[in-house]
């Protein structure tokens, strides 16, 4: 039999692109079921306010109106609060505050968005007529928005909340860490704030809730990353349904970045309206509620500092931040600034002393959530900058500082004083790599040529480190996590030898349907189109958590790779059988069982045929040929590397160019190189665009200013050049696979470099993201005046 | 009140009884049920819905269905299937120039009426006459490559 070519760490076109290139996709919003109605919300317009009444008497009366149901009803059905799936103790031990985060506001409302009712109507457009005639009396309470303010403001936001502080969380050692500071030759420190961010998922949020009154079925259609989290969180937590009862479907999905991790209050009542009106009740978002209503990212304000010895050591690292959340703890939002962010702050350094400090705040604002790369941006970005300040200072070159500082090949598993174990790397292998690609010996003349025609040049490093595959169930466990983050997959082998493979990761863009059928055919030694993979339906799959994290690969792919293992074991004993020799004398050689050192052998195909065809089979053997794996992994994975941005600057305009930007990573082994430069282009893009574009924006009185695509300035194609982008490789030591992810990196690694370049180039230490043409030429002109 | 119009939609003639105030994209998303051309935003800006009337690429949302009146509507459903895939749409698997694939169908039929209304495109001149399609997952560098591929096939 001839050897099927393996597909593994090949460029391999995705499997789901035909449907999705010929207008075949189908998005939640592109499915109708027969007697929909269709939901619009009514939304407060304040940002907090008492509801002293709802007047649904006109709206009701108006056309086409089926229902509208409020958050009363709602209370009444003792339906329960959209939970926080993380519980972060603070310093004193006091476990974290928060409010109920209602699914529909009943008495009060604490962001301009928040829905209040959902109106159901025969049409879309009647619907959204009849809730301009629902009358809310409002109250005005007084409102804030920035944390900082927040967190000494004498405003209270909610009664059982003092200082408007979820939590006052820390890590590492303080004395000690402060103790390096009082003597150390140098320190070099900056206040920062990492702009607030909207994620944008092409496709706006969407929901069909269908209900079965006979069998008492319900059925969610929904835009999620992780369709079981979002069944576990409606039956176990919000208490719709039992479990059992619930499929959530989950079908295409036009990206999530984070942002639909969550399961929403929209969402959640349009299943619940459901089964009130026993009718099937559609919910699309406009674009503008999403950018009232879709979990928003960072808004950190951060104080940073870094104590060095004379020659450049770094010694000692104390970050003081304070994290705003919003109006509500979102599902991972207590997380994001504590777990994923303080246990990056090593960075790729030995730096021995790390204190990190986080205030988590409450404001009049969207929840804040993860949002790609969710706390490991944060930390990378106060890191990096630090790092470059304290280069500057020091006269050092930045990338001589970095390597002076660095955890070097023989040093792993590094245990880092903020409680992570990196089990390998190399990142003087990406910073080397990383600066021959970016021809930094020659910057020098370049910057010359810029300064020849007027022009401004500047060179930014970034050496980024992120821990991905969420992650070990019993380490999450201890810090408060409320599930397991396990994954789960399974193997069934069909009769006539094609495979079906499930799993509970969600795919959403990152092509999981082309990677994960490489590794089973692989396998197995057959041809990938043999191999369908199946995700997104609790129907289909029964157990799974779903896609976040940069952890589908390292520990969904590692799951299946597992029930291939069943497979291949199960296989070993048919084989036997069939051949007439014993288990031991049988070896699997993809894609044959084989008798060693003989010819004789049975196909993969012939095994899978028996075992459903079990006429001549082994006695004390289960017929059928179908594994399942749950993998757990045995820690995070370290993804890192280098990025280097090289600016060019017009002093006239401000208005900033990104002349070469190179990106080298360390993502372990890879299966797919066209699916990780494609994923690493799309990150570099959302880092780029926080760095230079994006900003999300609240008046003082709670009102998005930024709440369309002409007010907040997404990354567009002639924003960029083509970026340079290669791997380095160390392999994951604890998963079969030797993955780490690559999900995330280039949104993490990039926005440090960009503002080093920026910075580099105008010859000043600090500034503020976005890095626009009007600010930028505003420091050049300040410069000038001088 | 409505308003009957009759226009082709993918070469078939279609004729229906719209009321004044539906947009284009509705008519050709609900009424016809051709859903590869889809709506990401409300403001015109992200070109989710772009389809080609009558030759050029137009955004779907921008337009009543009442104005696309006697005019020749081409969809992404329209350009061709998978036995028969139109060149840019090969080219964008062929580059993996999608990723989520959302914004995809609007991505391709934009960049056919680039390709179809310039000369020697450039990748800076791609960049540009993209800047109305946006793409939150490839970073577009892909979707710049995918255009170039294309191009050269369908100027063959």
């Amino acid at each position: 039999m001839s050897e099927q070519e393996t597909t593994v760490g090949k460029r391999v076109l995705r499997k789901e692109d035909f449907r999705l290139i010929t207008g075949e996709g189908s998005y939640t919003d592109d499915i109708n079921l027969p007697n929909q109605t269709y939901a619009y919300f009514v939304r407060s317009p304040m940002a907090r306010a008492g509801i002293k009444g709802i007047d649904l008497r006109k709206a009701l009366q108006s056309e086409g109106v089926v229902d509208i149901l409020t958050g009363q009803q709602l209370a009444e059905d003792g339906l329960g609060a959209l939970p926080c799936g993380w519980m972060v103790l603070s310093a004193d031990g006091s476990e974290m505050k928060q409010p109920a985060h209602p699914v529909l506001a009943n008495d009060k409302v604490n962001y301009v968005g928040e829905p209040l009712a959902i109106v159901l109507a025969e049409s879309k457009r009647q619907a959204k007529d009849a809730a301009e005639l629902v009358e809310v009396d409002y109250e005005e309470l007084p409102v804030l928005t920035n944390a900082r303010e927040a967190a000494v403001s004498d405003i209270q936001l909610y009664d059982e909340i003092p200082g408007n502080r979820s939590f006052n969380w820390e890590l590492g050692e303080k004395e000690a860490t402060d103790k390096v500071f009082e003597s150390a030759d140098h320190i070099v420190s900056m206040d920062i704030y990492n702009n607030r961010l909207i994620p944008n998922a092409m496709e706006p949020r969407a929901a069909i809730g269908d209900y079965s009154r006979g069998n008492q079925d319900y059925t969610l259609y929904t835009t999620s990353q992780n369709p079981h989290v979002a069944r576990l969180v409606l039956t176990a937590f919000v208490q719709i349904a039992p479990e059992h009862k619930l499929r959530v479907i989950a079908p295409d999905v036009g990206g999530g970045f984070g942002s639909k991790i969550y399961v929403y209050s929209e969402e959640t009542a349009c299943l619940w309206a459901a089964s009130k009106i026993a009718r099937p009740v559609k919910w699309t978002a406009d674009r503008s509620e999403s950018f009232l209503t879709d979990a928003h990212g960072r808004d950190h304000h951060t104080h940073g500092e870094l104590a060095l010895s004379a020659d450049g050591t770094f010694e000692g690292l104390r970050i003081k931040t304070i994290a705003n959340v919003g109006a509500y703890l979102s599902l991972f939002a207590s997380a994001v600034p504590t777990y994923l962010y303080g246990t990056l702050l090593a960075g790729q350094y030995k730096t021995p002393n790390v204190y990190v400090e986080v205030d988590s705040i409450f404001t009049n604002t969207a929840p804040v959530d993860a949002y790609r790369g969710a706390g490991r941006p944060e930390a990378t970005y106060i890191l990096e900058r630090l790092v470059e300040k304290a280069a500057r200072s020091l006269s050092m070159d930045p990338s001589e500082i970095r390597r002076k500082n660095f955890i070097q090949p023989e040093d792993f598993p590094y245990q880092t004083p903020v409680a992570l174990e990196y089990d390998i790397g190399n990142y003087e292998a990406s910073l080397d790599r990383a600066m021959e690609m970016a021809a930094v010996s020659d910057f020098d003349a370049r910057r010359a040529d810029s300064q020849a025609r007027g022009k401004l040049r500047g060179l930014g490093y970034s050496c980024y480190i992120e821990a991905c595959g969420i992650a070990p169930s019993k380490m999450v466990g201890e810090l408060g996590a409320g599930v397991g983050l396990w994954e789960s997959g399974e193997v069934r082998v069909n009769a006539t030898g094609s495979v079906t493979v499930l799993t509970g990761a969600h795919s959403h863009g990152q092509g999981h349907e082309t990677t994960f059928a490489q590794i089973v055919a692989d396998r197995f030694g057959i041809d990938i189109d043999d191999v369908e993979v199946v995700h997104g339906d609790t129907g289909r799959m029964d157990m799974g958590m779903g896609t976040y994290g940069s952890r589908s690969l390292a520990v969904g792919g590692s799951a299946l790779d597992r029930a291939s293992d069943k497979i291949i074991a199960k296989g070993l004993k048919i084989a036997a059988h069939l051949l007439g020799v014993s288990e031991e004398e049988i070896e699997f050689k993809a894609p044959e069982f084989k008798v060693k050192n003989s010819n004789a052998a049975k196909t993969f195909q012939e095994i899978a045929f028996a075992a459903y065809v079990p006429h001549d089979y082994p006695d004390d053997l289960e017929p059928g040929l179908a594994e399942k794996a749950f993998y757990d992994p045995q820690n995070f994975t370290y993804p890192a590397g280098c990025y280097i941005c090289e600016v060019e600057i017009d002093p006239a305009t401000g208005v900033t160019s990104i002349e070469k930007f190179t990106a080298v990573d360390d993502f372990g082994k890879i299966i797919n190189p066209m699916i990780v430069e494609g994923q690493v282009h799309g990150g570099l893009v959302q880092g780029i665009g926080q760095a230079m574009l994006e900003n999300c924006v609240y008046d003082e009185n709670g009102q998005l200013l930024s709440g369309s695509y002409m007010d907040y300035c997404m990354p567009r194609a002639d924003d960029f050049p083509n970026f340079d982008v290669d791997l380095t490789e160390t392999a994951c030591t604890h998963n079969p696979l030797g993955v780490k992810g690559c999900g995330e990196a280039g949104a993490i690694g990039s926005p440090p470099a960009v503002i080093n370049a920026i910075t580099d180039a105008l010859g000043i230490l600090d500034m503020d993201m976005p890095a626009t043409p009007y600010k930028i030429w505003q420091i050049i002109s300040a410069q000038e005046g001088q | 009140m409505s308003i009957a119009i009759a226009l082709t939609v993918n070469g078939k003639p279609v004729s229906a009884e719209v009321s004044p105030d539906t947009l284009l994209v509705d008519f050709i998303r609900d009424n016809l049920n051709l859903t590869g051309t889809h709506v990401g935003c409300d403001t015109s800006q992200c070109g989710a819905c772009t389809v080609h009337l009558d030759g050029n690429a137009i955004k779907s949302c921008t337009m009543l269905a009442v104005q696309a009146d006697g005019s020749k509507v081409v969809t992404i459903e329209g350009i061709g299937d998978r036995d028969n895939l139109h060149p840019m749409q090969a080219a964008f698997r062929q580059c993996h120039g999608l990723q989520c694939g959302f914004c995809t169908p609007g991505m391709i039929m934009s960049a056919i009426d680039l390709v179809n209304h310039s000369d020697d495109l450039t990748n800076a001149s791609i960049r540009k006459g993209l800047e109305g399609n946006i793409c939150r997952c490839t970073g577009y560098q892909n979707i710049v490559k995918a255009v170039e591929t294309a191009a050269k096939e369908m100027e063959a």
